[in-house]
């Protein structure tokens, strides 16, 4: 399973990247994608919504179940990923890649620096999977 | 002070084939008290719901109940306790039924097989096979006609347009090119096996009963003889949608003990006018000559998104009734459900919505089934 070294994430599995300009692109990893199974549906509030860290910022519809997507960090989305409407499947393909949900203009760059690295994240992951 | 240990959960029971899901890929979750795949690494769900329907899927059906009636009399027994009417069936025939309550509610949902003058298998849920056995038991004149033999039995399923010939390579026999509702003895490895055409994905194909220990042998015969043929294991999450694909009622979501059969619309298996009725048959004659007051129908949604057990039915914005099961149709690559709606708004065509956490989503009632299985596909 895929954790790559350049991103950050949080305890609900979603990772965030770092643009550079003070905005951060943030999808949902390759484990929970996995235990999504297929994705048919991904909801995601509109750009220009204020979304705080720990909040939700859209909902991910797979065959077997709902889940809630969180924010990893505080401020307002400057992007959705509008191909997931059509490509809703990219998440399951392409998790850090096409599979990006929303960019988020933070606020500060302090939540993003306090995130888990991918070192931490896969320990996450291993204690999830026990 | 040292608090009290935690209740130690009830161990999860295994199936023969635990081992080969493990092998496999399976994800094993816990349903009904058993280890059970619910899909397999590499294949998910999708995958596998589109195997079946396209090729032939395997499923270890291994938890479900098997309950051997037999001894003179048996006929008379089995009548008095399931919906349908047992004395139509010649040996080796089966009917889908219901067990009901006094009060006309459905106990379980079951498979009755006729495998001899006086001899019946009746295979139940297996959440529900120990209450079964007791509702059997105390409705009985002769209980000792009833034994629950479920640690004797493994059942695998094989489903799908190539199901026939997939079988008819690894254990042909007499069930094969036979309609459904028919079960024969087919022989496999010097043993016999219990081989029916039924199912639960509205595929042709088969049922298999077997002892425990041909459950592993014959599994990966099949998985072995069938690669040509585009076979797959299949896990409970795509069973539950190939099902729902084909409005099949499911416990515990279309059916519980206070839903009867007219309702989940399954009254063709229901003969409450039947010599000597059911227990439970004069509230359902009530029912069937009044009509039942909310019905099953299939939904589909119009609009996006996903609808799910226990979201809200509306009807010009009123709550007017409640979603059993939903999915997103992997065939059809669109929402569905089953849902509970008043019988004056069960008719196909009807506008109604779904109230997916908080927004109104576009649905309209559609005929069942969902989905139409391919003819199944000519033996080799």
């Amino acid at each position: 399973m895929a954790i790559p070294s350049n991103l950050r994430y949080t305890h609900d599995h979603e990772w965030a990247r770092d643009e550079g300009d003070g905005s951060y692109t943030v999808g949902v990893t390759d484990f929970a994608q996995e235990n999504l199974g297929a994705v048919v549906y991904v909801e995601l509030l509109a750009v220009g919504t204020a979304v705080q860290a720990g909040g939700r910022f859209g909902t991910v519809e797979s065959t077997k179940s709902v889940s809630e997507l969180y924010a990893p960090v505080t401020g307002s989305l400057v992007a959705v990923n509008v191909a997931l409407d059509g490509e809703p499947e990219l998440v399951n393909s392409d998790a850090f890649g096409n599979g990006w949900m929303v960019r988020i203009r933070a606020d500060s760059a302090a939540q993003f620096a306090a995130l888990m690295d991918a070192d931490a994240y896969q320990v996450h992951v291993a204690a999830a999977g026990n | 002070m040292d608090s009290p240990p935690p209740a130690t959960p009830p161990a999860l029971q295994q199936t023969p084939l635990f081992d080969a899901h493990v092998r496999l890929g399976g994800q094993m979750v816990e349903f009904a008290g058993w280890h059970m795949p619910v899909q397999y690494q590499g294949r998910g769900l999708v995958a596998e719901h589109l195997a079946t329907r396209a090729a032939v899927g395997l499923f270890d059906v291994s938890h479900m109940g098997e309950i051997i009636v037999q001894g003179a009399g048996a006929e008379a027994e089995v009548n008095r306790l399931v919906s349908n009417d047992v004395s139509k069936l010649a040996e080796g025939d089966a009917c889908y039924a219901l067990l009901c309550h006094a009060h006309g509610g459905a106990v379980d949902d079951l498979y009755v097989y006729r495998l001899g003058a006086d001899r019946f298998l009746l295979v139940v849920n297996a959440s529900n096979a120990d209450k079964d056995f007791a509702h059997m038991l105390a409705h009985a004149t002769q209980p000792q006609l009833f034994a629950n033999r479920s640690c004797d039995f493994a059942q695998i399923a094989v489903q799908g347009p190539n199901a026939a010939r997939l079988l008819a390579r690894v254990a042909p026999g007499d069930a094969v090119g036979l309609p459904r509702n028919r079960i024969r003895v087919h022989g496999f490895g010097g043993g016999d096996l219990l081989v029916a055409t039924t199912g639960y994905t509205g595929e042709t194909g088969f049922e298999i009963y077997c002892a425990p220990s041909q459950a592993e042998p014959l599994w990966f015969a099949l998985l072995d003889a069938g690669g040509d043929l585009g076979v797959s294991p299949v896990g409970l999450g795509a069973r539950d949608t190939l099902r729902l694909e084909m409005g099949y009622p499911l416990y515990g979501h279309e059916l519980d003990d206070h839903t009867n059969g007219y309702e989940a619309r399954v009254g063709w298996a229901m003969r409450p006018k039947k010599t000597g009725g059911f227990v439970g048959s004069e509230p359902l004659a009530q029912v069937l000559a009044q009509g039942p007051a909310k019905k099953l129908v299939g939904l589909e949604l119009t609009d996006r998104g996903v609808p799910r057990a226990d979201y809200a039915v509306l009807h010009q914005g009123t709550a007017v009734g409640k979603v059993t099961s939903g999915t997103h149709s992997p065939s059809l690559k669109k929402p569905i459900a089953l849902a509970y709606v008043p019988s004056e708004l069960a008719a196909p065509g009807t506008q109604l919505a779904i109230d997916v956490r908080g927004q109104a989503k576009a649905a309209v009632v559609v005929p069942f089934p969902f989905v139409q299985p391919l003819p199944s596909n000519p033996v080799d």
